[in-house]
């Protein structure tokens, strides 16, 4: 018996290859810190070579379709199927560019005697979200995104430099703290109902008709609060714009790609597996009538992408803009959701790649002109063009692209939500889409605008830009106006990826 | 000649000339300039060379066999899964005799224009790069018969037209610039979910046998191609065949810009400079018309029929309200582009009409707008130039004092009126004709031909307040004409000039396609009649 029970253990190991060197390298992290007290600078490389072999065992086992630590009695409490290994792999590549982002970064390098912690927790945030996208269990998502929450708490204000930079990591814990008790309290609701925390038991257990519909809609709303915080959904966006200022830029970028990512993945395994009852030819899913899933989504999304996008009108600094554009974004992914069909979520995979490639770019500029002048502030963005072209026309270049306009790669992910959603004969949604489309305009031309046709009251030196920076920002800037031409290639991945254990 | 890929020469010739400007030390100016005018002049050559191919019999329209100088080729292919078929998207570019005119016009204006922005001096580097970008995304509008690359090219010539204004134009040029951008954007997102619609919509089958959804415009045209349940198919009861075309047409219908749809118009062309305004004008505005023409018509022809009325209803509005606001104007540029809104509604008149007739007057009169607005903002740039001001009242007398640029003035002024000889009449009289020859528009149509009556006036009055009286005493130093104006003016005049007097090589041209479209407008009645029963 008890060999057994470890057997089973023992023999799920090599499906979580990913996360155990993610594990190995935290450990690693803080004893190369200790061991080696001055030079700091071995812990990004070790970092980057952690995150490339747990990139390489994530494609290696990209197609395996199985459950890992799975007893006689219970299904699984992870999942390893292309769906979450097409997240992992996201949240891979972006944790890369984020290492990237920090070694360059002149707010990270003024806290250097704390640089162990920091690549540690961003590793404690990895290993998190990557168990998120896998999760199959109730208790293992909760953990899961508590790990993620906790890490980032403390690097929200890990430079303690400024007054904004603790208030933002405040606001994180209260915000966090309450919407995780509140999902939490949905949990223990489910497991009171059925008795599993196990999402394909739960499934099948609610295929009988006499659930109670009620109680259940309400634990699945509870539920829904904890993820739609992490994915920063209205209405529990509001921690969003105050911790993306106050945080260091490259954690304000990754907290806008890679935990959003591994917030989606878990919003949408969670209503597939739980909620599904069937799967159509045509590849649109009928859930289970306990919740009505596909309008709640719908309202959520319309409200997150509309408040998102307004709000943005009136914001004069740049990391509040780009936190308002990054909800908005969440409600464009969400529509991808409310389709419910497969079509829906192959949008959502395109427009994810696409949106890390955007977005992580804009920061990274972001970044490196806040590194020369100091400021995030749209008015000292003034004249910024005659300053430094580079990084004004790359700049332009991220935020037509998150505007969604071709030839770009965001247009091609827009393109594929609103044919999602015109196939599946969403046209006013659509509409109310693409209106808000014409908003965002506003905001993202007004940085435009700043940059290029206004002039600077004050005389502001040439802005240089170190070589490597250069190339790195190339590298991500070549993806956008390519995959906005070919995209082919994105297509083909995503459609790859859709695959969930079990459907 | 065969196989040289001219349209896709034509079009993206002016991108690698962006590129190569890039390269180009900031300094270099004069050497960007020449670049520039290097790549419109061989881009135009290339226009005169492909007019000189071009076969006169062939229709076009709707029937991909008579288009010429196709290139097509696969661009996009992802192969389907049971739930989503193959996404297919071609790169295809083809011309007929209506996107022909617009193809040489894109050309000519062009190079007219990158001789006007000779004065420009600021950020040189960046405005041609600019203007070569908008360039190519004017004449691939004009050569793409696949929407989804129709569509790239229409968004295309957004962004650098929002540079050209906001960062080289007047003093209240940021608003003007922005209030263009979010104007064009609000009409393209109708194009783009009617486009993705009719994707849905539409089938095409391959040479293997399988049948795809296309985005082939040409295949939209066949209503054979429909599928049974597409939400815009002719063959589902419920379709939003209707709803559709207002999205559509209201897209392109901000682009002419149609009442009530034209606030943007005044407000950039005041703002952008005297080369922008040029294009504006002379380019731009077509591409709102040739949509129309392109796409709403025979891909909805049912649909049109339907609403012919309001088409020329709203063309009627246009060009009396037009006419009546360039009345009212004190600022030489905004009388301009009100009359060009005035103008532009004898194109929707025209269309309006469908007859062979009625539509030449529309695309002839496309062309002859194209040249005879260019001309005319150049001459408000030649004055404005000089003395900083464009107020009509602050002027007057300057036939004296710059008698060659008043006969210029002149020549522009009675072929935007529309005098006999001059090759606006023609189009005039063709619209007015057609428009009076279909019946159930034939009251607008005498309410329109109003609009001539207060066009000469305006025109006129203004001509009257700058030329005419006595000359005051701060413009005696005004200088005539110098050698890079006459170059930009005396071609466009020469082309006024010629197609006033033998107006047939351009109707020739024109001629196939125009019959094809009207036989195939006249069809769709008993064609989409019998596919419902």
């Amino acid at each position: 018996m008890n060999t057994n029970n470890l057997n089973y253990l023992v023999n799920s190991l090599y499906l979580i290859k990913p996360e155990l060197v993610i594990s190995a390298i935290i450990v690693l992290l803080v004893l190369v810190d200790l061991i080696m007290l001055k030079n700091k600078k071995l812990l990004p490389y070790i970092s980057i070579a952690g995150l490339l072999i747990a990139g390489y065992f994530i494609i290696e086992h990209f197609e395996t379709n199985s459950f890992a630590f799975s007893t006689s009695s219970s299904a699984g409490m992870l999942i390893v199927d292309p769906f979450g290994n097409f997240f992992k792999l996201l949240i891979v590549f972006a944790s890369i560019l984020v290492v990237l982002f920090s070694v360059t970064s002149v707010e990270i390098k003024n806290s250097l005697d704390r640089h162990g912690e920091y690549y540690a927790l961003i590793f404690g945030m990895i290993l998190g979200m990557m168990f998120m996208a896998s999760a199959s269990d109730l208790i293992v998502i909760y953990i899961s995104l508590e790990l993620v929450s906790l890490s980032s708490y403390v690097l929200a204000g890990f430079t303690k430099q400024s007054l904004r930079n603790s208030e933002a990591s405040l606001k994180y814990v209260i915000y966090g703290g309450i919407s995780s008790g509140i999902m939490l309290f949905g949990i223990s609701i489910i497991y009171g109902i059925t008795g599993s925390t196990n999402l394909y038991e739960i499934n099948s257990l609610i295929q009988a008709p006499q659930v109670q519909s009620l109680t259940f809609l309400l634990a699945g709303i509870l539920i829904f609060v904890g993820i739609g915080y992490k994915i920063s959904a209205a209405p529990f966006h509001f921690w969003t714009p105050d911790v993306y200022e106050g945080a260091p830029i490259p954690i304000t970028a990754y907290l806008s790609i890679a935990s959003k990512a591994a917030g989606f993945a878990l919003l949408i395994r969670f209503i597939k597996v739980t909620f599904i009852q069937s799967i159509d030819p045509e590849g649109f899913w009928h859930l289970l009538s306990i919740i009505d899933w596909k309008s709640f989504i719908i309202i959520i999304s319309i409200l997150t992408m509309t408040l998102g996008n307004f709000a943005a009108l009136w914001q004069s600094n740049m990391k509040r803009l780009l936190a308002y554009s990054s909800i908005a974004h969440a409600g464009y992914l969400l529509l991808g959701l409310a389709v419910m069909s497969n079509e829906g979520i192959t949008a959502i995979l395109i427009y994810f790649v696409v949106y890390a490639f955007m977005n992580l770019g804009a920061f990274f500029v972001v970044m490196l002109i806040a590194n020369k002048i100091g400021s995030e502030e749209l008015d000292d963005y003034k004249g910024l063009s005659s300053s430094t072209p580079f990084l004004a026309v790359s700049l332009s270049i991220f935020l037509i692209s998150l505007t969604g306009l071709p030839p770009t790669a965001g247009f091609i992910g827009k393109l594929y939500i609103f044919i999602a959603l015109i196939d599946a004969k969403m046209i006013v949604v659509a509409v109310i889409a693409l209106l808000n489309t014409v908003v965002s305009l506003y905001y993202y031309v007004k940085v435009l605008k700043h940059m290029f046709l206004d002039k600077s009251e004050k005389e502001i030196p040439a802005i240089s830009t170190s070589y490597a920076s250069a190339v790195l920002l190339i590298a991500i800037l070549a993806p956008v106006l390519v995959f906005g031409i070919y995209f082919t290639p994105l297509v083909d991945l995503a459609k790859s990826s859709i695959t969930l254990l079990g459907f | 000649m065969q196989n040289f890929p001219i349209l896709s020469f034509i079009t993206l010739l002016p991108i690698l000339g962006m590129v190569i400007i890039l390269f180009i030390p900031k300094k270099q100016e004069i050497v960007i300039k020449s670049t520039t005018l290097a790549i419109t002049a061989i881009q135009l050559i290339a226009a005169i060379i492909l007019l000189k191919n071009f076969n006169y019999a062939l229709g076009g329209v709707n029937d991909p066999s008579s288009f010429q100088f196709i290139e097509k080729f696969r661009w996009i292919d992802i192969t389907g899964f049971s739930w989503i078929g193959r996404i297919k998207i071609d790169y295809f570019m083809g011309i007929d005799g209506i996107s022909v005119p617009l193809v040489l016009l894109t050309a000519i204006i062009s190079f007219i224009a990158t001789l006007s922005s000779w004065t420009i001096n600021k950020s040189v580097k960046g405005y041609f790069a600019m203007f070569l970008l908008l360039d190519t995304g004017m004449m691939g509008v004009f050569v793409a018969l696949d929407f989804f690359l129709f569509y790239i090219f229409w968004e295309l010539m957004l962004l650098p037209m929002y540079f050209l204004i906001g960062i080289w134009g007047g003093p209240r040029r940021e608003y003007a610039a922005i209030k263009f951008f979010l104007y064009t954007l609000f009409g393209s997102i109708f194009i783009l979910i009617v486009m993705i619609a009719l994707y849905f919509s539409t089938t095409e089958v391959l040479a293997d046998g399988t049948k795809v959804f296309t985005f082939n415009m040409l295949s939209m045209m066949n209503p054979q191609n429909f599928t049974a349940t597409g939400i815009l198919s002719p063959l589902n009861p419920n379709n939003l065949r209707l709803i559709a075309y207002i999205g559509l047409f209201v897209g392109f219908a901000i682009k002419i810009p149609m009442f009530p749809f034209h606030t943007w118009l005044p407000d950039a062309h005041v703002e952008a400079p005297t080369a922008i305004s040029v294009i504006l004008a002379g380019v731009l505005l077509k591409m709102g018309t040739y949509g129309i023409l392109r796409v709403c018509f025979p891909i909805f022809p049912e649909i049109t029929r339907q609403l012919v009325w309001y088409i020329a209803l709203f063309g009627m509005i246009n060009i009396i309200y037009g006419a009546l606001c360039a009345l009212a104007q004190k600022d030489f540029k905004k009388m301009i582009a009100y009359s060009s809104i005035s103008h532009m509604g004898l194109v929707l008149l025209g269309m309006a009409s469908l007859n062979s007739m009625g539509i030449t007057g529309a695309v002839f009169q496309m062309f002859n707008h194209g040249t005879i607005t260019a001309m005319l903002f150049l001459i408000v740039g030649v004055i404005y130039d000089r003395a900083h001001t464009r107020g009509l009242d602050e002027f007057g007398g300057l036939a004296t004092q710059m008698p060659i640029y008043a006969g210029f003035t002149t020549l522009a002024f009675f072929a935007a009126i529309g005098l006999p000889g001059l090759s606006g009449f023609v189009s005039e009289a063709f619209v007015f004709l057609g428009a009076f020859g279909f019946t159930s528009i034939r009251t607008l149509t005498v309410i329109s031909t109003l609009g001539i009556l207060l066009g000469a006036g305006y025109m006129l009055w203004a001509m009257q307040r700058v030329f005419l009286g006595s000359l005051k005493d701060k413009w005696a130093s005004l200088k005539d004409l110098t050698f890079r104006e006459y170059a930009m003016l005396v071609p466009l005049s020469l082309i006024v000039l010629f197609l006033g007097i033998y107006p047939a090589t351009m109707l020739n041209l024109m001629n196939s396609s125009v019959n094809a479209m009207v036989k195939f407008m006249a069809n769709a009645q008993t064609m989409y009649g019998s596919l419902l029963h």
